[in-house]
């Protein structure tokens, strides 16, 4: 290619996909207005986008697929391949207004047989190993298996789509503060700066996380026994809806967790079960830790 | 001054609403009004759950000013996706709690982060 993009260097893989302002040699400037309306739509339907000037020091493209939109000066094929087998589709987006542009740029993806960005909202934890002391309560207490130990038996984030979206319950049992929800509301789980203050509240959480870890289950079925004992006198299925119903608020709310978290939650033997196999996993990773 | 002209990076944190939209918003007018060139992702969280390599390439070799959320954030971001950022040579700007004018005038302030 003539072009003077700043191109690719490895071996191809398929998700990348970005889009790139082409305002380079053979290219016009585009107007700042149409440039600022061009990155907000893009952006907003999740496209990654660089502006592109001659000489431009930007992120190169080594892999995937690159739409490189401009005003063009001269004709360009629709479709080429790079020397390092990015796919690069160029779009002359002159007189184009932005929703169409995006409509092109959408429409290159779904060829390219990519998932649309924006389907999940992306809450996973995300594990500051600064502070993390690899002491796998976080594996321990998690019962939707996104935790999970690498074959160095350090913990890790394995699965970040099994995460209950807007939970940052496993960040709370973490007594080093190394659990990280980015887009949560508060510090210093969106990633602020871990003050005393917090760490002082950390030491607290330990107690909980025993709560949560273990004695929780037992107290749950404590609990749950002397209710169905007191339910199945009264016959009142409203009354134990509402009960338990207050019970899970009660705990939501203190661990702002969403209802969603609890509804999905598995049934007591199942909870049993995954708590006593992520608690042998978390032991055997501590153990290899202590062997080496 | 360094010799390699520094590349901005900006994160539009599209699927959550934590970071100011009049912030983000105002930011990504001026750096478009500038006519810089510059690298925009709509969201660096989906980037790093996807492992996206363009992480890699944005990460590069230093000599970036990111301008996305709390640091701690974003430096575990990027190494979760195994796209470690450098030590050196990248400056976090957080639009999460940095006004909009604060954040312009370090991305157009001289100088290696």
């Amino acid at each position: 290619m003539s072009m003077t993009l700043p191109l690719p260097t490895a071996a191809p893989v398929s998700a990348a996909f970005r889009v790139a302002l082409f305002e380079g040699t053979g290219a016009e400037t585009l107007e700042p207005q149409t440039r600022g309306e061009l990155l907000t739509d893009l952006l907003t339907k999740g496209f990654p986008v660089s502006v592109v000037k001659a000489g431009a020091n930007v992120a190169e493209t080594s892999s995937g697929t690159l739409v490189v939109l401009g005003c063009f000066n001269e004709a360009k094929p629709d479709r080429a391949e790079s020397s390092t087998g990015v796919a690069v589709h160029f779009r002359d987006v002159r007189n184009t207004n932005a929703v169409d542009v995006v409509a092109l740029v959408d429409a290159i993806r779904s060829e390219a047989n990519l998932p649309k960005p924006g389907a999940w909202k992306p809450w996973f934890p995300v594990i500051d190993y600064d502070r993390c002391t690899n002491c796998m309560q976080c594996l321990s207490f998690c019962l939707f298996d996104v935790y999970g130990v690498d074959a160095d038996k350090k913990i890790q984030v394995q699965n970040n789509n099994k995460c209950k979206t807007d939970c940052p319950a496993c960040s709370r049992v973490c007594p080093e503060v190394a659990i990280l929800f980015p887009k949560y509301r508060h510090g210093p789980i969106n990633g602020d700066i871990v003050s005393e203050d917090d760490m002082r509240r950390e030491n607290m959480k330990v107690d909980i996380s025993a709560l949560l870890g273990g004695d929780i289950y037992q107290a749950l079925r404590d609990r749950s026994a002397k209710f169905k004992s007191r339910f199945s006198k009264e016959r009142d299925a409203d009354k134990a809806l509402e009960e338990r119903t207050k019970c899970l608020t009660k705990l939501g709310q203190q661990l702002d967790i969403p209802a969603e978290v609890f509804a999905s939650l598995p049934s007591f033997d199942q909870i049993r079960t995954k708590a006593a196999e992520a608690a042998a996993k978390a032991q055997a990773a501590l153990e290899m830790q202590d062997k080496n | 001054m360094t010799a390699t002209p520094l590349r901005v990076l900006y994160c539009n944190c599209t699927y959550a609403n934590v970071v100011p939209k009049a912030t983000k918003e105002k930011v990504l007018r001026e750096l478009a009004a500038s006519g810089i060139p510059f690298d925009a992702v709509p969201d660096l969280c989906e980037l790093s759950a996807k492992r996206d390599p363009c992480l890699k390439e944005l990460a590069g070799e230093g000599g970036v000013k990111i301008v996305a959320c709390y640091p701690r954030a974003v430096k575990w971001l990027f190494s979760a996706a195994g796209a470690k950022l450098p030590e050196d040579g990248v400056e976090i700007l957080n639009m999460r709690t940095e006004t909009a004018e604060d954040v312009l005038k370090k991305v157009f302030a001289e100088g290696t982060p």
